[in-house]
């Protein structure tokens, strides 16, 4: 872990050189976001430039860039079509106060407990439903929508072959607004559905009656968008841990989420959490400390504030494209492999993740069943017990816990013999109810007149059977 | 004299590899390194697509463990170089900033459709760099 002054300023150079391209990286994105939610561009744009500065001096993974997400833009759908921008508002202050509670009790140490095959099932999902969420842009709006949002496609994966300085999206926004523009085909813009700011954001509080009515409501958003935020940064501190041989940490980085989003809250801004895509960007670029973070929100308000005007004038088919591939890039293209490759169990799960998530259009449901499952699943497959007859000697391989223990009994139901000899090297005795397994068969055996000997328990196995005993 | 070869796993750099270690055995005073650059493109695919950070970690090195196994029944003196970032970019800065003598990489590593985008590798490579260049089929 480096010092705090290093993490500032080892790398001042690189870190504004970085923070300027993730800063243009993050205007389309932020814009797509707010349309998702079906709030103003304002809202995303503002949650994005003070979840990035914040972070920038609280998180715990310096480098890492987090704005308003496409995550959870998604969780927040369906309260701001029934409740307004105002629940919105204060469930993120509610998400942050919950995100810094759980980053107090050390969540990020049950990251563990979340398998790489539900995180994948979590991306693929959300893959699928940018890209169903950019589909109204697209279809049914005469061709030259298609023509413009195809263009933009094929700009964006074929520019960063010869050039990859400026991040392709911006550079196929401004060439595709400037054809819009001078070709004068008609096509809806931004301006069309929303307005810029032209401010920087104020303090101000969620206009909402403080009563239990209006906490059962946002409750449950908070409660999703505090699980889908820590979820995405915690995956996104790993992968940038990895790229740059360094640690971090997590729940440093949940408690920083969590205090951006309380303050973004009271600052007119959505929810937001760590993304993946700008983060590796960043690093891409050269970037690695704090600066790199702060320059990037500073910079992104710096050019909404100067630009506004000729923001709106994106034609949506554009922008609509670029969300097209931002979806393809979050889903993960090598799932298919893993449906061939890993255990049945693990695709199980995955899909099982992709398809409620899909069904209940929330992301958290998912990853929370997804981990139930693959727990369950864990204790099935660990829960194997098979007992073998050696002459007389049955040996027991697998471990002995309540969920092994009906198994390990029943093997016995039909033994019989002067001198039954059960041998536990390969196995270990994890409670209670092995305990009490074995004293059951035991005396099973001895109604039946055998005599019973228990050999080649471990260490901590004797103990405990001698403790319980 | 340095002889570098790089790798990624795929066959073509298994086969690289098996050049290299042929061409270090017939020089004895040859040094070989084996590169390895894990691409900061596939860092979160990578890390999807594996269990755990270790688990990650012990993927890669088997990737490079068939290589280290033949050197050493050679009687070769390997040294791995894991590097990050760009592979190409990285590829030619340790080349040519080490002074590598001489490079081996495989013609292709990517399937057809990342090449497209992405460009080759080896391609790239042998433009920039200033030591000779075997591209083994």
């Amino acid at each position: 872990m480096h010092t705090l002054q290093q993490q500032w300023f080892g790398n001042v150079r690189a870190d504004v050189l970085a923070g300027i391209v993730v800063g243009l990286a993050l205007i389309p994105e932020a814009l797509a976001f707010a349309f998702i939610v079906g709030v103003d561009p304002r809202v995303a744009l503002y949650a994005s430039f003070t979840i990035a500065v914040i972070t920038a001096f609280v998180g715990g993974r310096p480098g890492l860039i987090s704005a308003a997400t496409g995550a959870m833009a998604l969780v927040l759908v369906s309260l701001m079509a029934d409740h307004g921008l105002q629940y919105v508002l204060a469930a993120t202050v509610l998400t942050g106060i919950i995100q810094l509670i759980l980053g107090g009790f050390g969540v990020a140490n049950l990251m563990r407990f979340i398998p790489n095959s539900v995180m994948l099932g979590f991306v693929n999902a959300l893959g699928i439903m940018i890209f169903m969420t950019q589909l109204p842009y697209l279809v049914g709006s005469g061709v030259m929508t298609y023509v413009f949002a195809i263009v933009t496609l094929i700009l964006v994966y074929a520019v960063p072959r010869f050039f990859t300085a400026i991040p392709a999206p911006l550079i196929a926004i401004v060439v595709m607004t400037a054809i819009a523009l001078f070709s004068g085909v008609k096509l809806q813009s931004i301006g069309d559905l929303g307005t810029m700011p032209n401010s920087l954001p104020t303090f101000f509080l969620p206009d909402i009656p403080l009563n239990l009515e209006t906490l059962k409501i946002i409750l449950p958003y908070s409660l999703a968008l505090a699980i889908v935020g820590l979820l995405e940064s915690l995956l996104t501190s790993q992968v940038l841990d990895d790229m740059t041989d360094t640690s971090s940490n997590k729940n440093r980085e949940a408690r920083g989420q969590g205090i951006a989003n309380f303050i973004t809250g009271f600052f007119g801004g959505m929810a937001g959490c760590a993304l993946i895509g700008q983060s590796v960007i960043n690093i891409k670029s050269g970037g690695r400390g704090r600066l790199s973070t702060l320059t990037a929100g500073v910079f992104l308000m710096f050019l909404i504030i100067v630009l506004g005007d000729v923001v709106v004038k994106i034609p949506m088919p554009v922008l609509a494209g670029v969300m097209v591939m931002v979806a393809m890039t979050t889903f993960n293209w090598g799932s298919f492999k893993f449906l061939k490759s890993a255990p049945r169990s693990e695709s199980v799960v995955m899909l099982i993740t992709v398809a409620i998530i899909l069904y209940t259009h929330n992301l958290a449901i998912g990853v929370v069943v997804g981990v139930i499952l693959s727990a369950l699943f864990f204790v099935a497959k660990i829960s194997r017990v098979t007992v073998t007859n050696e002459a007389g000697v049955y040996k027991i391989k697998g471990p002995l816990f309540f969920a092994s223990t009906t198994k390990f009994i029943q093997s016995f139901d039909q033994v019989t013999g002067k001198e039954v000899i059960i041998d536990f090297e390969d196995s270990q005795l994890w409670d209670e109810s092995a305990v009490g397994a074995i004293l059951k068969v035991k005396q099973k055996l001895e109604s039946k007149g055998s005599c019973v000997i228990i050999q080649n328990l471990n260490a901590s196995s004797e103990q405990l059977y001698g403790k319980l005993l | 004299m340095r002889i570098a070869v790089a790798v990624d796993g795929s066959e073509n750099a298994w086969r690289a590899a098996k050049h290299a270690i042929m061409l270090a055995e017939y020089l004895p005073k040859a040094q070989l390194e084996v590169i390895y650059v894990q691409d900061h493109n596939k860092a979160k695919n990578e890390r999807l697509l594996s269990q755990s950070p270790e688990s990650l970690a012990f993927e890669r090195e088997q990737k490079l463990h068939p290589i280290v196994a033949l050197a050493r029944d050679s009687a070769v003196k390997a040294q791995i170089v894991m590097l990050k970032g760009n592979p190409s970019q990285e590829i030619i800065k340790y080349v040519n900033d080490k002074k590598i003598d001489k490079l081996i990489i495989g013609s292709r590593g990517l399937n057809t459709f990342q090449e497209m985008v992405l460009g080759s590798v080896s391609h790239k490579v042998m433009k920039h760099v200033n030591c000779p260049v075997t591209v083994v089929k």
